[in-house]
């Protein structure tokens, strides 16, 4: 039962991710009946299909896909790493500190797509380096976590404030755009970038999930056990920060994904431990409707996703606050 | 509390009276344009509007430093406040998701209405404000524990998140509300405009007198709620009275000058290093101390960028968001209240 359940619950989340893809591929200025997209995915669509689908809807649909799963994995691991439910890349600012560097990029170097990209991932690397050894006193307690965080994310948010108001105002929208988190065309270029993170990296958070269950019960057990406490710490951080990275480089600082999707999963698949696949699988579920949602809530305007994304992830987050009996988080 | 400890705080108190009026008097002299001392003073004694040099001083710079002292007095005010209501020494307007308000407020009037002037959406700002600081105090004081630090900490976050999501969908799709919400956002003091500054002064002025004659009620307050209650303190009214305080003092700042983090935080643990617990001290002292630290970062940011500025908001969070984590960091975790 323990071991059906997840499978069960992951197998379902693909079956809807594929089902769901299928109606974003179809979705749009020149709609396409679910069958017709199925027939251009197999190839025997018309060359105006085929250059709909393929060119134009695929590569959105599947940097939403690897970006959810990327959110969705680090996410877990940041949980499980922090003994924290709110243990997310927003919350240690990395988010913020990639947005940060893709913004140095985008109105002072004037950047494109690459260098957007690199930005974002040595500015959030940074960031939550900065966060965690600031909070570093023996142990990342919980609480002091989530506040030097924020004290970082208002440093850093100063910054971005000023160079917002620096920059040319075409320049700044632009960087606003991207601040928020949006799929709005994407190409193959950005497919690549979160599709091979999540190949490399997804294995990696495989193979160390059982010793992120070990260091969940403590150092001291940990080490008892013979596990190496500070190394898998270190490569734990390293993957999730990996994964973050590179779904943040495709697709901007989509909120809320990594902090909802595992707590998602973890309801849904009543496993312990950091559940990393089905996170995976429920953060690109997430990121997919939400993208749905998007594009087509106040169509033919096109939202961001992080609109999205932000606005059910707060609304989450209250109810996790307000609503729930216990909240885990203030006690963590 | 013994005699000579109250003369040695008055004596400090009249010590940062001086030194504000020194940082009020600088911020009038100290601008982007170099202008002397001697022109200064006459534009002040005997103003004479055909010159440019006068018109800076008189229709610029003295507004702005009026709306520092009064901005700064606010959020000084309204931080001790929080701090003594919420018990929590994280409260701050920028953290308690007050300024995402009033900014969706902002931007809703200018994308819907088309106002511009600050006198225009200053009244938007102002109720978001105070819509959202009731939203996420209701939401942070549920459940067992009440409104804990971390828990306030958490409900503003949260609704930061869907305030800013909201903001950004209007923003993105509106290019002048994009142009001003990002000159506001950064929190300054240049556009100061006389009738926006008379338009807020009588909410800040009855927030002040409010937060003032709260003084006695939250020193007994701060002995715990029952010692409170057998002292003849009305709990419930103290805390309501000083929520209504503290939406009008935060409300109407971040509404005239954009949002200012961290004086609301820098200020009370500062004035507390001195004063002690006694809030028939420590207000008074967060009421001068705060315009001085606001005048201060204001100048900073006049003379850093000559010839253009930096917003005083991103001065105060340049200072103050290390101020919070060595706080943090210093004592393992918040300081007690």
């Amino acid at each position: 039962m323990r071991t059906v359940r997840p499978a069960v619950v992951g197998g379902i989340l693909l079956a809807l991710c594929a089902a769901v893809a299928v109606v974003a591929l179809g979705t749009g200025d020149y709609p396409i009946s679910p069958g017709g997209v199925l027939r251009t995915l197999v190839g025997a669509g018309t060359p105006a299909t085929d250059y709909i689908v393929l060119d134009l809807r695929l590569p959105r649909v599947l940097t939403a896909l690897a970006v959810g799963a990327a959110l969705g994995a680090s996410g877990a691991l940041f949980q499980s790493l922090t003994r924290n439910p709110l243990g997310s890349p927003d919350v240690v600012g990395f988010t913020t500190g990639a947005s940060t560097g893709a913004l140095v990029m985008i109105i002072l170097v004037g950047g494109g797509l690459a260098q957007v990209a690199l930005g974002a991932i040595v500015g959030g690397t940074l960031a939550a380096a900065a966060v965690y050894v600031l909070a570093y006193r023996g142990e990342a307690h919980g609480d002091r976590l989530v506040i030097i965080g924020v004290g970082v994310q208002a440093l850093l948010s100063a910054a971005i404030t000023y160079l917002l108001v620096r920059a040319d105002i075409v320049d700044a929208q632009r960087a606003a755009l991207w601040l928020m988190g949006s799929l709005n065309a994407r190409s193959w270029g950005h497919v690549v970038i979160a599709g091979s993170a999540v190949v490399v990296l997804l294995p990696v958070a495989l193979l160390l999930a059982q010793r992120a269950l070990i260091l969940e019960m403590g150092d001291e057990t940990a080490r008892a056990l013979g596990v190496p406490v500070e190394r898998a710490r270190l490569a734990l951080i390293a993957t999730a920060v990996g994964l973050a990275a590179a779904g943040t480089a495709a697709a901007g600082p989509v909120a809320f994904v990594a902090l909802a999707a595992p707590q998602l999963a973890r309801r849904l698949t009543r496993a312990s431990g950091p559940n990393t696949v089905p996170s995976a699988v429920t953060g690109a579920a997430l990121l997919l409707v939400s993208d749905l949602v998007a594009q087509r809530a106040l169509a033919p305007t096109q939202l961001p996703v992080g609109v999205v994304t932000a606005c059910l992830g707060g609304a989450y987050l209250i109810w996790l606050l307000g609503w729930r009996r216990r909240v885990r988080a203030t006690t963590a | 509390m013994t005699g000579t400890a109250a003369r040695r705080l008055l004596l400090g108190m009249v010590g940062a009276v001086v030194a504000l009026a020194a940082v009020t008097a600088t911020s009038i002299a100290v601008g982007s344009k170099s202008i002397p001392l001697g022109t200064v003073v006459t534009a002040m004694t005997s103003y004479n509007g055909t010159l440019d040099d006068h018109v800076i001083v008189h229709d610029l710079r003295l507004p702005r430093t009026l709306l520092g002292l009064a901005v700064g007095a606010a959020l000084g005010l309204a931080g001790t406040l929080i701090q003594a209501l919420t018990r929590n020494p994280l409260a701050d307007p920028g953290i308690l998701g007050i300024n995402e308000g009033a900014a969706l407020g902002v931007v809703v009037s200018v994308a819907v209405t088309g106002l511009t002037s600050p006198l225009g959406y200053i009244w938007f700002a102002f109720a978001g404000a105070a819509v959202s600081a009731v939203m996420v105090y209701a939401v942070g004081a549920r459940g067992r524990e009440g409104a804990s630090p971390v828990r306030l900490v958490l409900a503003g976050i949260a609704f930061t998140y869907v305030l800013h999501g909201i903001t950004f969908a209007i923003l993105l799709t509106d290019t002048a509300a994009f142009d001003r919400w990002r000159n506001w956002s950064a929190g300054s003091l240049a556009a100061a405009d006389p009738d926006a500054l008379m338009g807020v002064l009588p909410f800040l002025a009855v927030g002040a007198l409010l937060a003032l004659a709260l003084s006695r009620s939250l020193n007994a307050l701060a002995l715990g709620d029952e010692a409170g209650q057998a002292l003849g303190v009305h709990r419930g009214r103290t805390r309501l009275l000083g929520a209504v305080a503290v939406t009008l003092l935060c409300g109407a700042a971040t509404a005239a000058a954009g949002p200012i983090g961290f004086v609301g935080l820098m200020v009370p643990y500062l004035a507390r290093m001195i004063t002690g617990p006694d809030y028939r001290w420590l207000l008074p002292y967060s009421l001068v101390l705060a315009p001085i630290l606001v005048l201060g970062a204001d100048i900073l940011g006049r003379v850093l960028a000559r010839p253009s500025e930096i917003g005083v908001g991103v001065i105060t969070a340049f200072v103050g968001a290390p101020l919070l984590i060595a706080m943090v960091r210093r004592r393992g975790r918040l300081p007690q209240l």
